[in-house]
């Protein structure tokens, strides 16, 4: 009764590409919405230290900066990638996001030893709403970054192999939107637990 | 080790009382019976081929009213064992089966009413919606499929993962959430409520939630980019247009509850302090948050169903709808006004005068819209020729009873008298109202309507009409007294009461209305039948039963399974009705008969040119990723560490592996095509 | 099956003109709409003033929906019928006018009777006001009061005609909601938070007081009574309770009191700790945190 195909006409190569990108955004819209609750969360409770500590006194500044030049660059990376992507250059495009991967764990590995500090310090997550909420918006944000480094490392992968196809660019397209979108977020974190708080 | 694998779930813990036990047999008979039934019509493969792995949002869309149809049982069930024990259940009566009162204790009660609540809303009414949304709207805006097939049998699995852990206590016991059906902090926190119940309620709504969510993005990316050439958003059909509010609405909500069930789940699992007691907590935080989501929700509820009814309205009078712009301008009016009322839901946590009235008045708008689409649905039967069949009845029942609901609602609006009437059941009978006489009424009427189009067949009238009757006696005898109830001072969620207070005689008439609606739910299943039975003759050859005037009704009854042969090119609302009257001008200056409609549908199609068709291909993929997320879920209830790392971890695995398969479609081609299509025409 | 429907429709209206006869008859259960205190009263004309204002939509609205589907059923030979006239801006415009101005009226009907009801407004009159305090617990109702430094559970007794200025918390127990139906709505009572409410019973009588939000399963029977005396009658019941054998109500008897129990029985306690609410509501608060008051 049918035909399997392996690659589809260009026409609806173009339909898909549209609605998987639209249908994408619209992901990211409810994502934003979720950190949302987050956020509306922390303004709440930010104030609600109980007999634990305040931001002023757990925030690192020039930590926190630290971390957000490294996200900010990786960010910047992955657009050279997806330049490089559309000038169909393989090895820019392995190496560029490569380069994002690598910052994206960099970025996740220090946040890791910043929770550690503070768990091994007795200021966990359990010592105060504050802390919870604390924990939650900057910990979910991580967890979004580790499932796109792995999201990252998967395609690549792929494109290593099977080269950069129209399905693999696609894929590569939503990656960077995903990225960016993360930046965004902590952009957003940065601003209001890091610098509101320790003010 | 035993606690890495099997957490806290013991022997013990296993069903042992009577109803629990019962409902244990009741599943267990059933699902033994469908086995049985499977196995000796040698169906299984095709049950797996054809149905459970399938793409198809026509099919998709019959098995979320299947299922959603099972569980309306199990909440109507749940209604009965509830005014049972307020009727018996005084503070003066003996306790029966081991209860203080009545026959059930109170924890037992609190649980039922819980599991009513969240089976109602979200596995009844919704699965219903989303079933309908599937069926008609591809068909409505001339599309093959949804967007997304493969997310949309995901969507449904997800649903139905969330609909296995919801009963799944019937099999493994603990118990349910008490807490009511949105769990309110801190009453839902480990503090009072430590066991298993309310991580049944967190996890079957989170899986299902997440299944409603991918179904909400679909829909919106469907209705916003794959409409058929010519169809502007203003030649729309109605039901698309609700359902596209509605749709996004659920996206827009959604995340909302997802991320408060999380910080929810936080608190109990990882001793985090957003809703605690102590430490700092705020417990206020989980009422404005839940109550973000919860408002807007009931307007999913009743959004799409608006639809329906401006459908039904518009083809039953035999005329244009009145005022589609004003209908979509209200439609859209609820949709963002739905965002700005939360608060009313607990104008009694004391907020201040300014507070309340805002949110108050905010929901006095709402009255708005829902008044003029009323009135303009009216306006479109002025100077119609109404055909009375039982949609235009469920219609009537619908202003009978959603108007009054709607009264109730505009004078809890008002925060001095909601101060007199919250939690009681005035406050009960008022979301009934809207709930049962709006949602449901509006969900038999499409169901009706749009029966023929899905199986071929129209439904038994007599029965349809017999069933509309039954059951609006039925609903009246159930919820005026629960308003009168309010009104004497009756809270709700009371499992016993003084029987001096008089409220017992009007408990007892709830109980037989509630029996009332059980012989209509009773006729209604015998009108499937008798009509399945009676099929034969009451096909529907033309695939157009009613002189429908939207493009689902262009395609035969039912529709092949590409829905369109030839995509059509729509030129104005009422695209289907204006293909009509085109071809009538053209070769019959006056009205056509249907056999004529038919004939010329055929010459229309035979100078057709044909193509090739892209289809997505069936896939298990759906099922086994919902299977590790159901697994994940009941472990993360039972504190069942191993099983939480193997659903999660197999979760991912399926996930990885649907990105590297490449063969997702398959191609109908042209020949095919004709070849269907011929054989559909004799 | 026409004669039958039709005997099922006129009983069932019959059966709800009883039932309405009974709701104007003011039976003394109904007693929402039997207030016995002003604030009460004000309660329920708010509800039937807006009732009357939303009628003024809705019947017509009706009558237009019988007139219509009668006048235009299939088969009226008279009826007109234009299947195409799907528009008309002026209708339109009312359309939306007439609701929209009825619900203005509402809304500044809103404003106003919320303001003019707020719980936390104190009720102007002759008489001077009382303070009591009410601690939810599981699932009884603590009452503190103060000036007199008595205390009692499930019973408050109150002098009739004085304004009752009721502050309210819960100890180590989910929301609850204090209503005492005759004599005016509810309001939260919340750990860790105080609220307020004024109320006012207008002569002497019993009235009965119950819990509006579930709060675990001891909820059904978390109801109390509210009495309200003559001036004397109060002045002599104060004095009896202070003055009996009672036990005293201290922190350590509190929290015994306040570990889960139903079906309490009316109990009284001759005296009170000094600041005894406010340790209570403070319980979860940080060390040197004051009191939040809504």
């Amino acid at each position: 009764m049918s035909k399997i195909i392996k690659h589809h006409t260009n026409h609806q190569e173009a339909i898909t590409k549209d609605k998987t990108i639209f249908g994408f955004w619209v992901y990211l819209m409810t994502d934003l919405l979720m950190f949302g609750v987050l956020f509306a969360s922390y303004a709440v409770l930010h104030g609600n230290i109980f007999n634990g500590p305040s931001g002023k006194e757990i925030f690192d500044l020039p930590f926190a900066l630290t971390e957000t030049i490294i996200l900010l660059t990786s960010s910047f990376t992955a657009g050279l990638a997806i330049w490089a992507m559309r000038n169909n250059d393989k090895n820019q495009v392995l190496l560029w996001f490569g380069v994002t991967f690598l910052l994206g764990l960099s970025f996740l590995i220090l946040e890791l030893t910043e929770f550690h500090k503070l768990v091994t310090e007795g200021n966990s997550w359990q010592k105060s709403a504050f802390l919870s909420s604390y924990f939650s918006l900057v910990a979910t944000h991580g967890l979004h970054i580790t499932a796109g480094l792995f999201w990252m490392l998967i395609t690549l992968i792929k494109v290593k192999s099977k080269g950069l196809t129209e399905g693999l660019s696609r894929k590569l397209t939503l990656i960077s939107l995903f990225w960016h979108f993360l930046d965004i977020v902590w952009i957003f974190i940065f601003t209001i637990v890091y610098l509101m708080g320790a003010i | 080790m035993e606690q890495f694998i099997l957490g806290r779930l013991t022997w013990d813990s296993l069903p042992h009382e009577w109803f629990t036990l019962g409902g244990t047999c009741a599943f267990v008979v059933i699902l033994l019976g469908v086995a049985i039934f499977l196995t000796r019509v040698k169906r299984w493969k095709w049950l797996w081929m054809e149905w459970l792995t399938s793409t198809d949002p026509k099919k998709i869309g019959i098995m979320y009213i299947i299922i959603a149809f099972l569980m309306f049982l199990r909440g109507g069930l749940d209604v009965v064992m509830i005014w049972l024990q307020q009727t018996i259940g005084t503070s003066n009566a003996p306790g029966y089966l081991g209860a203080t009162h009545g026959y059930l204790s109170a924890d037992h009660f609190q649980q039922i009413f819980t599991a009513h609540g969240d089976i109602m809303v979200f596995f009844v009414t919704m699965g219903f919606l989303f079933g309908l949304i599937n069926l008609i709207v591809p068909l409505q805006i001339g599309a093959r499929d949804l967007a997304f097939p493969f997310l949309n049998s995901l969507g449904f699995w997800l649903y139905f993962a969330g609909v296995v852990l919801i009963n799944m206590f019937f099999v493994l016991g603990g118990a349910f959430a008490a807490t009511g059906w949105l769990a309110v902090a801190p009453l839902s926190e480990l503090q009072f409520n430590p066991g298993v119940g309310v991580d049944y309620w967190i996890w079957s709504l989170q899986v299902s939630g997440l299944g409603t969510l991918v179904g909400g993005i679909n829909f919106v990316v469907t209705i916003l980019k794959m409409r058929a050439p010519g169809m502007s958003l203003m030649r729309m059909p109605m039901f698309t247009w609700a359902s596209l509010m509605g749709m996004i609405l659920v996206i827009s909500i959604f995340p909302i509850l997802a991320m408060t069930m999380i910080l929810l789940t936080l608190d109990r699992y990882l001793g985090m302090h957003f809703f605690t007691l102590d430490n700092g907590g705020n417990a206020m935080m989980y009422w404005n948050l839940i109550w973000m989501w919860g408002h807007p929700e009931v307007y999913v509820l009743i959004i799409p169903v608006f639809g329906i009814y401006s459908e039904i309205v518009s083809t039953f009078a035999q005329k244009k709808i009145f005022g589609y712009t004003s209908l979509v301008v209200a439609v859209g009016g609820i949709t963002l006004l739905s965002f700005s009322v939360w608060l009313h839901h607990f104008f009694t946590m004391g907020a201040g005068a300014d507070v309340n009235s805002f949110f108050g008045i905010m929901t006095m708008w709402i009255a708005i819209p829902t008044g003029v689409q009323i009135i303009n649905w009216l306006f479109t039967m002025f100077r119609g020729k109404i055909i009375f069949k039982s949609p235009i009845y469920w219609f009537f029942g619908f202003v009978s009873t959603f108007t009054f609901g709607g009264m109730a609602g505009l004078l809890m609006a008002l925060p001095p008298v909601d101060f007199q009437v919250h939690n009681t059941l005035f406050l009960v009978a008022h979301f009934h109202t809207m709930i049962v006489g709006g949602a449901l009424f509006g969900i038999f009427a499409g169901f009706t309507y749009w029966f023929p189009k899905v199986f071929g067949f129209k439904l038994n009238e007599r029965l349809g009409k017999y069933a509309f009757w039954t059951w609006l006696v039925g609903f009246f005898l159930s919820f005026v007294p629960l308003y009168i109830l309010g009104m004497m001072g009756a809270v709700r969620r009371m499992d016993t009461y003084s029987p001096s207070l008089g409220w017992q005689p009007l408990f007892t008439v709830s109980l037989i209305g509630a029996c009332i609606i059980m012989v209509a739910v009773g006729l209604q299943i015998l009108q499937v039948i008798v009509s399945i039975i009676q099929r034969r003759e009451n096909r529907d050859l033309t695939g157009d039963p009613w002189n429908g005037r939207s493009l689902e009704w262009a395609t035969s009854s039912p529709p092949p399974f590409y829905n369109f042969a030839v995509i059509p090119q729509v030129h104005s609302r009422d695209a289907f009705w204006e293909m009509k009257k085109s071809e009538e001008n053209k070769q019959h200056p006056k009205g056509a008969t249907s056999s004529e409609r038919t004939g010329l549908r055929e010459a229309a199609h035979s100078v057709v040119a044909y193509e090739d068709i892209e289809l997505p291909k069936n896939t298990p993929m759906g099922i086994y990723l919902s299977g590790f997320i159901f697994l994940f879920g009941l472990a993360m209830v039972w504190h069942a560490w191993l099983f939480v790392i193997i659903g999660l971890v197999g979760a991912i695995w399926c996930v990885i592996s649907r990105t590297f398969d490449e063969n997702t479609e398959y191609v109908l081609t042209a020949a095919e095509v004709e070849k269907i299509e011929k054989k559909n025409k004799s | 099956m026409k004669t039958l429907s039709r005997i099922i429709i006129a009983i069932f209206i019959l059966f709800d003109v009883y039932l309405i006869g009974k709701i104007l008859l003011v039976d003394k259960n109904f007693q929402v709409l039997n207030p016995q205190g002003i604030i009460a009263l004000q309660e329920k004309n708010v509800g039937l003033v807006a009732l009357f204002l939303m009628f003024i939509v809705v019947i017509p609205v009706f009558i237009w929906a019988l007139y219509v589907g009668t006048t235009y059923k299939e088969g009226n030979k008279w009826a007109k019928y234009a299947p195409d006239w799907d528009h008309n801006t002026k209708l339109q415009f009312f359309i939306w006018a007439f609701p929209i101005s009825i619900v203005c009226i509402l809304c500044v009907f809103n404003w106003v009777t919320a303001h003019k009801l707020d719980p936390s407004q104190a009720i102007a009159s002759t008489n001077q006001t009382m303070t009591i305090q009410v601690v939810a617990s599981r699932w009884k109702w603590i009452f503190i009061y103060p000036e007199q430094k008595i205390a009692t559970v499930n019973l408050v007794e109150f002098p009739e005609n004085t304004p009752i200025h009721f502050e309210l918390s819960a100890s180590d127990t989910p929301m609850n909601s204090f209503w005492i139906p005759q004599l005016g709505g509810q309001i939260y009572a919340m750990s860790g938070m105080a609220t307020q409410t004024h109320l006012i019973a207008d002569s002497i009588g019993t009235y009965r007081g119950e819990n509006a939000e579930i709060n675990g399963a001891g909820y059904a029977q978390m109801t109390f009574t509210a009495k309200s005396v003559t001036q004397n009658d109060f002045d002599t019941w104060v004095s009896s309770v202070k003055q009996s054998s009672n036990p005293v109500l201290d922190l350590t008897t509190f929290n015994k009191l306040a570990q889960p129990s139903q079906d309490n029985p009316i109990a009284y306690y001759s005296s009170t700790q000094d600041n005894l609410f406010t340790t209570i509501v403070t319980k979860y608060m940080a060390p040197g945190k004051g009191m939040e008051r809504m």
